[in-house]
């Protein structure tokens, strides 16, 4: 993994939300969506991100494709720091980094024809003449499976499968080398799913692009991702390769989110690890762990000091203090 | 027609272990523009006691309206329930007056919905809402019901129910709420619990909760459960029986482990090899092509045909019966001939 190339460098990056006062009871007086996460996304690689709701995933992605700024941190494009560009200098970027969206029905605009939608982004570029935009259009919609009549249709037309090509179709009109999905298929039916995950891995390899891949749903992650990191309250666990973090699961948060998921085979029945309740507030998070509060291993440590993310073997590193040195050491 | 397929059994001993019979059931929904929309369209299957039954579907099979026309609450005009016949414990339900029906919601059956914000009245406390069907349906007095509402909380896995009761639904999370619709649904002892995507809304810690919270419930008290769900883990994790649905019709009945093993119709075997497995590793999923027909316009023959990898002539001239298969399972598909027969293609 080491000698990959970096086609993205995310450091340190931290997206505070302030609270309302008066409207929202609270002590803190800030949300920690995510804090201080750090990690690397390979050239032609699919990082996945998993997490439960309030996890952060989502606020991270956006930060990433810039609809979002951060409160701190860095994010290095191919050797650039975008994260203070502003939004004429962000031009150039733009049309590397795109993103899919969970709502297929909510992302597109419904009074704009699929024409429109996705020839936007080639009008606004000014690069190519009204005849070349045609075709260009006419060539994307076919490489996510759609054919030329759908350019004069409106999107409530469509089914959500073909709704979400439509958005795969926008994302790639720029050419883009980065595409951010979250949640690209969480409103699908599950037979469309596999449609539109299959789809998303053949242009992978055709356009050679690189994904963030953030899900909740972790048999997907697992199925199209190589890396995945797992979030919980705002900050990163766990992250390596697939097969390292589903075969060798090191944090008790990821082996708990593991063991949780319903399965379809009754050979080999997992233990479940029931977590005790629910995750805690990101505006009230613990101190020390983040997971103390449900964690079965949790000891005095957990409560008192954050553990780091630590790398171990063969590129899997993990935050907490059962696999840390007796002291830290960063 | 395919009713015969349920007279196995003389009538007498049919009564005695199972708890719901649905025969023949049509749910249609009569559109503006003067299309019908028959979203449930002959469904017939029946619960046992003690049983944990899922019906499983993508949107627009038809899984949500089977279960409201079980609870009699198909909105009406533009819904009906045309035909059909909905026995519970012998008693038909599709005879009762509203009045009577509304004694056997609550009572007799209970509910669990998705969206367990949208389900709870956010003007009133938890406790109140609780105490509220205790007194309607238990005909228990306040301070009695009070109590029993505390009760019920403990048992559902709250530590400090004495605080829950006085909290309002927005203070509580999804999970939270989702416990409390429980306790809600099992405050009357129903015979039958239908829930209706209960844990889509939830987190997987969250719902594995919950699940286990409902297999606990369901022995506890001795209900049947209805488990209605477009999740197949969840299925398998739960369910005895699986009844799985493609449009308005059910298509495979089977008990749970062999319904996983070894899918007959073609439906369920695509859509089996379709979800990404968490033990399994594969290159590239199957997917099945197309969409689901709309309801208002279902193909003349079989309503899979067009997205079926096995297709033949007659399967989009006619429409294949429900058929047993190996007693305890049935099959929708012209592949299959009677007793387990396999005719081809597969």
């Amino acid at each position: 993994m080491g000698d990959k190339e970096k086609l993205l460098e995310i450091r340190n990056l931290k997206k505070y939300f302030p609270i309302k006062k008066g409207l929202i009871k609270g002590r803190g007086n800030q949300v920690k969506a995510v804090d201080d996460v750090s990690f690397n996304i390979y050239k032609g690689e699919t990082l996945g991100i998993v997490g439960e709701s309030g996890s952060g995933k989502s606020t991270l992605g956006r930060m990433i494709v810039r609809l979002m700024d951060a409160t701190e941190g860095e994010i290095v494009f191919e050797g650039t720091n975008i994260e203070h560009l502003g939004t004429r200098q962000m031009g150039a970027f733009r049309k590397e980094i795109q993103m899919v969206f969970q709502d297929p029905f909510a992302s597109l605009n419904p009074r704009m024809r699929v024409g429109q939608l996705i020839g936007e982004p080639i009008a606004i570029q000014k690069t190519f003449n009204k005849k070349e935009r045609a075709e260009k259009i006419i060539d994307i919609l076919g490489k996510v499976g759609l054919t030329a009549e759908a350019i004069t249709k409106f999107p409530h037309e469509f089914s959500g499968g073909q709704r979400q090509r439509i958005g795969i179709a926008r994302a790639l009109t720029m050419n883009p080398k980065f595409i951010a999905a979250d949640e690209p298929v969480s409103a699908l039916d599950v037979s469309v799913q596999s449609q539109v995950l299959n789809l998303m891995q053949d242009l992978q390899d055709e356009l050679n692009l690189t994904y963030l891949f953030i899900s909740h749903d972790l048999s997907v992650v697992k199925h199209i991702s190589d890396r995945v990191g797992v979030m919980y309250l705002g900050r990163i666990v766990e992250i390596g390769p697939k097969k390292n973090i589903y075969d060798n699961p090191m944090h008790p948060y990821t082996q708990a989110l593991l063991s949780s998921i319903p399965v379809t085979n009754f050979d080999g029945k997992r233990e479940k690890i029931y977590l005790k309740g629910e995750p805690p507030s990101p505006s009230d998070p613990p101190k020390g762990c983040a997971f103390h509060t449900r964690c079965p291993n949790a000891f005095n440590r957990c409560r008192i000091e954050r553990p780091e993310l630590i790398l171990h073997d063969d590129g899997q590193s993990v935050a907490c203090h059962l696999y840390s040195a007796p002291f830290t050491n960063v | 027609m395919q009713s015969q397929q349920i007279n196995k059994e003389p009538s007498t001993i049919d009564v005695n272990d199972s708890l719901l019979d649905v025969k023949g059931l049509k749910t249609y929904f009569y559109m503006r523009h003067g299309k019908t929309a028959k979203a449930v369209d002959d469904v017939s299957f029946s619960i046992n006691k003690g049983e944990t039954v899922a019906l499983v579907g993508e949107s627009g099979s038809g899984k949500s309206i089977t279960s409201l026309s079980i609870m009699r609450l198909i909105q009406s005009p533009p819904g009906k329930i045309v035909e059909g016949s909905i026995k519970l414990e012998g008693k038909e339900l599709l005879a009762l007056s509203e009045n009577e029906m509304s004694k056997v919601r609550g009572n007799e059956i209970g509910m669990i919905f998705q969206e367990p914000m949208t389900s709870l009245d956010p003007v009133f406390t938890i406790g109140s809402q609780i105490v509220e069907s205790l007194m309607k349906h238990k005909m228990m007095k306040k301070k009695e019901a009070y109590k029993q509402a505390i009760e019920l909380l403990k048992i559902v896995g709250f530590a400090r129910a004495e605080k829950i009761v006085k909290e309002f639904p927005h203070q509580l999370s999804g999970g939270m709420r989702q416990r409390v619709m429980i306790a809600i649904a099992l405050s009357c002892n129903p015979k039958l619990l239908i829930a209706d995507e209960p844990t889509t809304a939830l987190d997987v810690t969250i719902q594995a909760q919950i699940l286990n919270l409902m297999v606990d419930m369901k022995e506890r008290f001795g209900s049947s459960v209805l488990l209605i769900t477009h999740d197949l883990g969840v299925v398998a994790e739960v369910a005895n029986r699986v009844l799985v649905m493609y449009g308005g019709q059910i298509v495979e009945e089977a008990p749970v482990k062999d319904l996983f093993m070894d899918a007959k119709h073609p439906y369920t075997e695509a859509l089996l090899e379709s979800i990404p497995n968490i033990d399994e590793d594969v290159e590239r999923l199957e997917s099945i092509p197309g969409t689901v027909p709309p309801a208002h316009n279902f193909p003349q023959g079989c309503r899979f045909a067009d997205r079926c990898k096995y297709v033949m002539d007659i399967c989009r001239e006619e429409n294949p019966k429900l058929i047993e298969h190996n007693s305890n399972r049935k099959v929708r598909c012209f592949l299959y001939k009677e007793e387990g027969g396999f005719l081809s293609g597969g």
